[in-house]
């Protein structure tokens, strides 16, 4: 038997501790997909109308340097958040996103969890909150970089 | 507390600035190290620094791992095979292996950090049986400043998990981007019952080790490399003190239940 | 039983006879310094001191005493820990190899003359720390040392002995009490003389030896009472708390800040210190490059390099360079070494050049403590 979405969603450790009702509702914006090794999931400047929650395999977030190519500036694994630029207008992906392995993901529709958001500020504050946080592991993770730890100290 | 002689008899360049060399005893060796511990490594008339054991425990030879980062390291990084270092030691306490069995090894190594890291690397691969899941981190700041990637096909194929992240990266990188707690996020171990060795800078390991406290992992599991300013390396010349720890004597390697009081505390 | 001394001549000359060379305690430039002694009268009979926050001054005494004062500028780690030192030399071989030897000087055979318990106490603090009984050079050096001690009478305005877990004079001995004579003086209008114990057979056959008188029942119990009257006469105290606990509880207090806005790192409290045994080494060649040494020195936690790891030191502030030294020595001693590495000599006190006063830094964390402490309902501050 292969698992719903409903089950992928109860099962992420994103959503742990949301109650049943709130992840039905979700679980209606939901669907599985995969990416296929070497396929770009967004582009830079494209229009954000989704997110998703990466189950298997991994994401790279990445820019256009021109002379240097698609530079990776961070790699998401399973249980990591892709795309949070769905949020807040103008609704734009701010880096592009690839897949270098074939990696299974749930995505759900930006339109239709806002709309379940306002509808619902229980909800809305539930997974408001959830992004906050992921946004601050990403800030510490990039100000850890900042640092730069391993450089030969002059 | 006299340096006992070795002559280089290899030398591998690892990144442009760190070399492993293959030291063997001239005459009287020096008691084999355990996985964790250093030797005091002399360059002749320049001086002498702590370098961590980066091989297997061997009472014949010995291997360390250096990065040229000052004029000590420098002159033993640039050392050539065939010429003579002293060595005193081994000294320090180790990574406490084995540890029990049924475990779940997390090794995690920044930089230059992963050289004190391989031997316990080598104990897990050489008794892979007696442990649940082994996995290694891996961060550097560059794919270039990564150490030992000739050997990582040899751990996943003896049973490691090899996980690898480096800091910044061109295109010709296929790994992960990233910082090595985020390593942590996504593997799978069972916190109660996890040991985790980690060793790399300050920071890194301070990060490291709260990512798998709020895994859940014991803060006593979690066993850190400290270094501090070491001379001597007996506890006799007082340069090493972290609070009441004498690290040569006392540390490098200790649990982070004693190290977070401490290195949370500013200039200690 | 103890015996009469009414001089300390035939002392001196019978330990010189043993081959030892006697130190002890000499008028020098303004002050009672510790120097090789070829006879008694050199020691400083007749000298006081006054003693203060940054401040030491000689004066003459109404008497002839010659131990009637407490510690001058250096303590017996200038013989036990020499400042400078050679470990080793190494030469290099035809193979490009090299041979190491440690220097063959057989150490100095010495007689220490007029230790006070303090410095009784610091020298066995300096065994802890550095080895005694061990295969090593402090151990060869402090093995063969005969100790003279010279009880306390007249404890210092910066003395705080007692508080620091001391006392003014040490007991009747036995081997193993840590010194082979002890001597009480006595100054009075009968002259010098000095009550003797010995604490160790070597102690009991040098005695042997001496021109002494039996002492009678009412001049040991002048000399006891005048040592038992110097423990209540200390001038200062430590604070009487549990001071590891006190230390470690106090890492972040605002007193730091205090402090470290008056003192001038310069390190004169470590140098003085008869129980600061932190050293760095320096490697040397010549200028062929085949002869290469190694020195070892007094170093000091005051030093800004004393932390230095790769790029920088850990220790950068004057407030954490200071906070290092009151809470290892008062504190994280206990944790490396078992016990306090503070015999309460003030020795500190006396040289600091603005006067830091270690017990009045150490109550004022203590008062500091107190309060943090009540804030929180009692609960331990952390």
């Amino acid at each position: 038997m292969t698992a719903t979405s409903y089950d992928l969603l109860a099962a992420s450790a994103f959503l742990t501790g949301l109650s049943e009702g709130h992840l039905r509702q979700l679980s209606y914006t939901a669907s599985r997909c995969v990416f296929r090794a070497g396929s770009r999931v967004f582009a830079e400047g494209g229009h954000a109308d989704r997110f998703w929650l990466i189950n298997a395999g991994r994401i790279d977030l990445d820019t256009h340097v021109p002379g240097r190519g698609d530079v990776v500036v961070e790699t998401l694994g399973p249980g990591a958040v892709l795309g949070w630029s769905w949020l807040f207008p103008p609704y734009r992906w701010h880096f592009g996103a690839f897949a270098p392995q074939t990696t299974f993901a749930v995505s759900l529709d930006a339109s239709g969890v806002r709309r379940l958001c306002e509808r619902d500020p229980a909800l809305g504050y539930q997974l408001t909150s959830r992004f906050v946080q992921v946004v601050v592991e990403r800030l510490q993770a990039t100000r850890m970089r900042l640092l730069d730890l391993y450089k030969v100290p002059s | 507390m006299m340096p006992l002689p070795y002559r280089v008899t290899g030398r591998r360049q690892e990144t442009s600035d760190t070399a492993t060399l293959i030291l063997e005893p001239v005459r009287q060796p020096m008691a084999a190290a355990r996985p964790g511990q250093f030797s005091m490594v002399y360059a002749f008339g320049v001086g002498e620094v702590p370098i961590s054991v980066s091989g297997p425990p061997d009472a014949d030879l010995v291997v360390h791992t250096l990065r040229a980062v000052g004029a000590v390291t420098r002159a033993l990084h640039d050392a050539r095979v065939g010429q003579v270092l002293g060595l005193r030691g081994p000294y320090g306490t180790d990574w406490g292996l084995p540890v029990p069995v049924g475990s779940d090894l997390v090794i995690v190594g920044g930089g230059i950090g992963l050289a004190p890291l391989r031997p316990a690397v080598y104990h897990a691969l050489d008794q892979r049986a007696r442990y649940r899941r082994v996995a290694v981190l891996i961060g550097a700041r560059t794919p270039d400043d990564l150490l030992f990637t000739k050997e990582y096909d040899d751990w996943r194929a003896g049973g490691v998990e090899v996980g690898v992240t480096v800091d910044r990266a061109d295109t010709t990188w296929a790994g992960r981007v990233g910082v090595v707690p985020d390593l942590i996020t996504g593997l799978e171990f069972a916190p109660e019952s996890t040991v985790a060795l980690v060793c790399g800078p300050e920071v890194m390991m301070r990060f490291t080790a709260r990512a798998l406290l709020r895994r859940g992992v014991p803060p006593a599991a979690v066993r850190v490399s400290l270094e501090r300013n070491m001379h001597c390396g007996t506890a006799l010349c007082g340069h090493c003190q972290l609070g009441p720890l004498l690290l040569c004597r006392d540390g490098p390697v200790v649990g982070y239940d004693r190290a977070q009081p401490l290195t949370g505390v500013k200039e200690l | 039983m103890p015996v009469l001394l009414t001089s300390l001549d035939p002392l001196v000359a019978a330990l010189r006879a043993d081959g030892y060379r006697v130190v002890g305690p000499t008028v020098r430039d303004g002050a009672i310094v510790l120097a090789e002694l070829d006879r008694a009268d050199m020691l400083p009979y007749g000298w006081g001191v006054r003693l203060g926050p940054g401040g030491y001054r000689l004066r003459e005494r109404d008497d002839r005493a010659a131990f009637a004062n407490s510690a001058g500028p250096q303590s017996w780690k200038q013989f036990l820990h020499p400042p400078r030192q050679q470990l080793w030399s190494a030469e290099r071989d035809s193979d490009g190899g090299f041979t190491v030897a440690e220097p063959a000087d057989e150490p100095p055979r010495y007689a220490f003359l007029g230790v006070r318990p303090c410095d009784l106490r610091a020298i066995s603090v300096l065994d802890h720390v550095l080895g005694a009984g061990a295969d090593n050079r402090y151990a060869r050096r402090r093995e063969g040392i005969f100790i003279v001690v010279a009880n306390c009478t007249e404890p210092g305005e910066t003395c705080f002995c007692v508080s620091a877990g001391g006392g003014p004079g040490v007991g009747p001995g036995h081997d193993g009490a840590g010194y082979d004579l002890a001597l009480t003086e006595l100054a009075d209008d009968d002259g010098v003389r000095y009550v003797v114990d010995a604490g160790s057979e070597d102690g009991w056959r040098l005695l042997d030896r001496l021109p002494y008188e039996a002492a009678e029942p009412p001049t040991t119990a002048r000399a006891r009472d005048a040592v038992a009257r110097a423990a209540d006469r200390m001038g200062r105290t430590l604070p009487a708390a549990d001071l590891r606990a006190l230390l470690a509880g106090t890492l972040e207090a605002a007193r730091w800040d205090d402090v470290a806005a008056r003192c001038l790192s310069c390190g004169n409290c470590t140098m003085v210190c008869p129980t600061c045994f932190c050293t760095s080494v320096e490697d040397t060649t010549d200028l062929t490059g085949d002869h290469a040494e190694r020195w070892l020195r007094w170093e000091s936690c005051f030093d800004l390099d004393f932390s230095y790891l790769h790029g920088g030191p850990v220790r950068s502030s004057r407030r954490s360079r200071y906070r290092q030294w009151l809470t290892h020595k008062l504190g994280t001693w206990h944790d490396q070494f078992g016990e306090s590495g503070c015999v309460g000599c003030g020795r500190c006190i006396v040289w600091c050049p603005v006067g830091i006063d270690i017990t009045e830094e150490t109550h004022a964390l203590a008062a500091e403590y107190e309060a943090s402490t009540d804030d929180r309902g009692g609960g331990a501050q952390r």
